[in-house]
């Protein structure tokens, strides 16, 4: 196959329009559609963004991108209930309207939560915090309880993490500010939940972190491939060990 | 019998598999109904990855076409990575649907698209992941049809052992023409089993049933004759032929998929067929005659597909998109419509003239002038006019000196190697002609940033086309011609540099030909290739060319026949090709001669297009009741409807 490719805009004087409020946006990742990856997610919103007619700013220069900024995204195969992004308007809108456009122009399992007028200050800052829940199918609940018990006793637990440069040896329990287990009753199968509520720390610590922590250090035995969820993310509470709500400031503002 | 998804058991072994996503489906505009609510049930399959198979058309539209009658329903199911081959046979997990997760053996028809036939091992995995006997004599009342359709089914006989049926031609109609077939044999509580809905379907006239036929063939190998071995089996089975695209505006609803794919992009077909008549394309022939999708038409699909999807860019698809009756219009029309909405237009064109200059410039009106690509496809001129390729170098030379005053800054130029007749100084004439491309372009821009690629494919001789009795070029000659053409564009001081040259070696090209030009017997290599772990033929990293000679020599051991004599060997006019019984419109006699053509000692005579001089008697119109549909029709797009 053979191509006559015209690519838009660049070149020619593109002047776009200025950027006239911002919203926050907080999204869910749900079911099977937990399996995207970040990029696959931010194809699918742009993709919204078009199919419901949303008036969102371009970058201008030239190849015009829409102007979206994500936060701290949560790994391939772990659900969330709390992702957040933000985007550019080039008009003024109803928050709660384009929270119904957007949900609707996404496919079931991207689910747009809410959406509020940005508050002025910087967003990423708020997310200190993540509180994740992890199922651990097939796991008893004694097991889960001992591991625990031994993974917060340590007063470090070495992991080796595979990055883009090679191995690298982290630290994975600092950043684990609580962690409880429990039993999941609504399964017929045993079934152990781990609530964990990690900061936000450089490299990140994530829910399979945690996991290879807890075999290195008190010898957990999966039985099944865990499910992790993110319930919450947002600033913390290091008093009582909690995540706070990230976009109530900006509720307040408006 | 109900169904359940096999998703709960997928679940927790998809974080173990590469990129698991293209596994769960849950695309934009997927339909997924209730196993109940329907009386017959097609799983329908790409045999590719899902990143190739989601983006194509064909599946789609039968797809859509099928799920619109709510006693229908259609799933879809691609070709799984190894790492998940092996992950399902682990865990006992059957090939699946990507819809519901499905069980593939549990629905009525399982139809496969068959647009390239290096699908043909993925084919066979899925029906062994599926737990469907490979072969149809073992295939009993519990298992699907297995059904073949796409470009590559007009010659079905390498693989009739593993299909109970082949379809040739448009898709849409004879889906639900078996359909009915299908539900009426069910209704009746499935009378004569599998045999019996099978005989209905060859009684039809419009679907072939492999075993239905005999093969015999003479000691040296060639086949002696293809009969019917059933009362009220038809002695040839014709194509389909889909009249007024117009009422046909599918996709309707395009998937949108959540992985990234090799084609992220809205398509809209605006025509079908392609009546140039270059002797080598097995597209062009097997598709006439050109039927044109109206500007109003293409109009109303572009919006609703950039609606329905939100994509960024719409291709305008046909064999040679440059050639549509109203293309100025169009172009000019939908740049009207999108511009500064950062939509982005494409259409695939061959053309060689500054008509598509004219065009391309539409195309990219607001933007950048990247790259043009023009497919002269021959070297020489003498070349040209074997394929019937009509340009001239004045033309190309022309058409490029356009190009590049346009601000143009890279030419790609596509052509072929192995072509009947071709020397090796045709092929060496493919670097002259970059050469003075290079030269033109630095007069006509003044600039020495201006670049050409040449980008070269081997020949690969094609049922139902002129060049279905040629011998093709064995893979040591082609890449010997390639090399040398490579050196000297290589040496040469003053252009070197700013010619690009892409080829691909010819071993993978000689199996192709197997394939495409194969009978029957060739599908005992292509269920050893599989068995010895053969799978994604059309990946350079999957295909393994020594894997295939290796099996062809083994399987054919006790024939007369072998690897050459399927590929590299001429055959004579009263030879029995393989697909001879089946009819792609086009006249035998017609296609010898325009063969004969093409060799003529005293240059090769040319075929004009019968869209603009009378019938030169192809056969298809009159042999499939079809016409030329075309404009101009001199509407307009229609005005965007405001919301
Ligand atoms: C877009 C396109 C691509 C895209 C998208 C491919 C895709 N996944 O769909 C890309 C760029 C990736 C591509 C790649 C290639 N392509 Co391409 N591609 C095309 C193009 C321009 C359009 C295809 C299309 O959508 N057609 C429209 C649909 C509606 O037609 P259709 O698929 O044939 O389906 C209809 C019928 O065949 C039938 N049907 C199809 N399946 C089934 C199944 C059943 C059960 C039934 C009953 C009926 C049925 O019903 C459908 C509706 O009527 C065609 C040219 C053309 N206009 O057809 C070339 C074409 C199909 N490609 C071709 C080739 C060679 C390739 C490559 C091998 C190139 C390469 N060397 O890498 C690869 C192969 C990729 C792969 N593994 O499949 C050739 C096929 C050669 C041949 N058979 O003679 C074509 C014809 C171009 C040409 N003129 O040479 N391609
Ligand atoms: S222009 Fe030639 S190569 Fe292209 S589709 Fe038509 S016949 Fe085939």
């Amino acid at each position: 196959m053979t191509t006559l490719e015209g690519t838009p805009n660049p070149e020619a004087p593109n002047p776009q329009l200025p950027i006239v409020q911002k919203l926050r946006i907080q999204y869910a990742k749900r079911g099977r559609l937990r399996f995207t990856s970040h990029r696959d997610f931010a194809r699918a919103f742009e993709r919204a963004v078009r199919r419901a007619g949303i008036p969102i700013g371009h970058s201008s220069g030239f190849t015009p991108h829409p102007k979206i900024s994500y936060a701290n995204a949560s790994p391939t195969g772990a659900a969330s209930e709390a992702e957040y992004l933000e985007i550019g308007m080039t008009q003024p809108c109803d928050p709660e309207q384009v929270r119904g456009a957007l949900d609707s122009a996404l496919p079931d399992g991207l689910d747009i939560v809410e959406v509020v007028i940005a508050a002025p200050g910087t967003f990423a800052d708020r997310l200190e915090a993540s509180s994740w829940q992890i199922a651990l199918p097939g796991v008893s609940l004694e097991h889960a309880e001992a591991v625990t018990k031994a993974f917060l006793a340590a007063d470090e637990v070495l992991i080796e993490r595979i990055m883009k440069r090679g191995p690298r040896t982290i630290d994975c329990r600092a950043a684990v500010v609580a962690l409880s287990a429990r039993l999941d009753d609504a399964n017929s199968e045993p079934c152990a939940i781990l609530a964990v509520v990690v900061r936000h720390v450089t490299p990140s610590v994530r829910p399979d972190d945690v996991l290879a922590g807890l075999r290195s250090s008190g010898g957990l035995e999966l039985k099944q491939t865990p499910i992790a969820t993110r319930l919450a993310q947002g600033p913390l509470d290091s008093e009582t060990g909690t995540v706070g709500d990230p976009l109530v400031f900006d509720r307040d503002a408006s | 019998m109900s169904v359940e998804s096999l998703f709960p058991r997928l679940e927790p072994l998809l974080p173990t598999v590469g990129k698991p996503i293209q596994y769960v489906g849950g695309e934009l505009n997927a339909t997924t109904k209730p196993w109940e609510s329907a009386e017959v049930r097609w799983a329908l399959m790409y045999p590719d990855a899902y990143e190739v198979g989601l983006p194509n058309q064909g599946v789609q539209i039968l797809y859509e076409v099928l799920n619109e009658r709510d006693w229908i329903l259609a799933e879809r199911t691609y070709a799984v990575f190894s790492d998940m081959e092996k992950v399902m046979r682990d865990n006992d997990i059957p090939q699946f649907t990507v819809d519901a997760h499905r069980p593939v053996r549990a629905f009525d028809l399982l139809g496969v698209s068959f647009s390239t036939e290096l699908g043909y091992t993925n084919f066979l995995t899925a029906l062994d992941l599926a737990d469907i006997p490979l072969h149809a004599v073992d295939r009993g009342d519990d298992d699907p049809i297995v059904l073949a359709g796409g470009h590559s089914a007009f010659n079905p006989e390498p693989v009739a052992d593993f299909l109970d049926a082949a379809v040739l031609g448009d898709g849409e109609e004879i889906v639900l023409a078996i359909s009915e077939v299908v539900r009426e044999w069910k209704a009746e509580g499935r009378p004569g089993g599998r045999d019996e809905v099978l005989l209905r379907l060859a009684k039809s006239g419009g679907v072939y049933v492999p075993k239905f036929y005999d093969v015999t063939y003479l000691p040296d190998g060639r086949i002696q004759r293809v009969v019917p071995n059933r009362p009220g089996v038809p002695w040839r089975v014709a194509k389909h032929t889909l009249m007024d695209l117009d009422s046909w505006p599918y996709p309707k609803n395009p998937l949108v998929p959540l992985a990234e794919t090799v084609h992220e992009r809205f398509s809209v077909e605006i025509f079908r067929g392609c009546t140039r008549g270059c002797r080598f394309c097995q597209a062009g022939m097997i598709t006439r005659p050109v039927r044109e999708r109206s500007i109003e038409g293409i109009g109303a699909m572009v919006q609703n597909g950039l609606d329905k999807t939100g994509f960024e860019e719409v291709g305008l698809l046909s064999l040679s998109s440059a050639d549509h009756t109203e293309i100025a219009e169009v172009a000019k029309q939908l740049g009207d419509r999108y511009e500064g909405t950062n939509t982005s237009l494409s259409l695939p064109s061959t053309r060689v003239d500054a008509f598509n200059i004219t065009l391309a410039n539409e195309f990219s009106r607001n933007g950048r002038r990247s790259g043009l690509t023009f497919a002269p496809e021959g070297g020489s001129e003498r070349l040209r006019k074997v394929i019937n390729k009509m340009v001239t170098e004045d033309d190309l030379i022309a058409t490029v000196a356009a190009a590049y005053s346009h601000g143009w800054r890279q030419v790609k130029l596509y052509f072929m190697c192995g072509l009947p007749t071709e020397t090796d100084d045709d092929v060496m004439q493919i670097g002259e002609l970059a050469k003075r491309v290079i030269q033109t372009g630095r007069e006509v821009s003044g600039r020495n940033d201006i670049r050409c690629t040449v980008s070269i494919g081997g020949f690969v001789p094609k049922p139902h086309t002129p060049f279905q009795w040629a011998s093709q070029l064995d893979h040591v000659t082609t890449d010997d011609r390639l090399k040398k053409l490579r050196d000297a564009v290589r040496a040469d001081r003053k252009y070197g540099k700013a010619i690009g040259f892409r080829y691909h070696d010819g071993q993978p090209g000689i199996i192709e030909g197997l394939l495409s030009r194969g009978d029957r017997r060739v599908g005992r290599i292509i269920e050893a290739v599989w068995r010895d772990g053969g799978r994604f033929d059309g990946w350079s990293e999957h295909f393994s060319y020594d894997r295939w000679a290796t099996q062809t020599e083994i399987a054919l051991a006790d024939e007369p026949v072998d690897l050459d004599w399927f590929t590299v060997r001429e055959r004579e006019y009263a030879e029995v090709l393989p697909w001879d019984h089946l009819d792609a419109g086009l006249d035998r006699d017609w296609l010898w001669e325009d063969w004969q053509d093409s060799l003529n000692p005293d240059g090769a005579l040319e075929v004009e297009d019968c869209r603009w001089t009378p019938c030169f008697d192809c056969g298809v119109c009159p042999q499939m009741d079809t016409e030329i549909q075309i404009g101009p029709t001199g509407k307009t797009l229609l005005p965007l409807s405001v919301v």
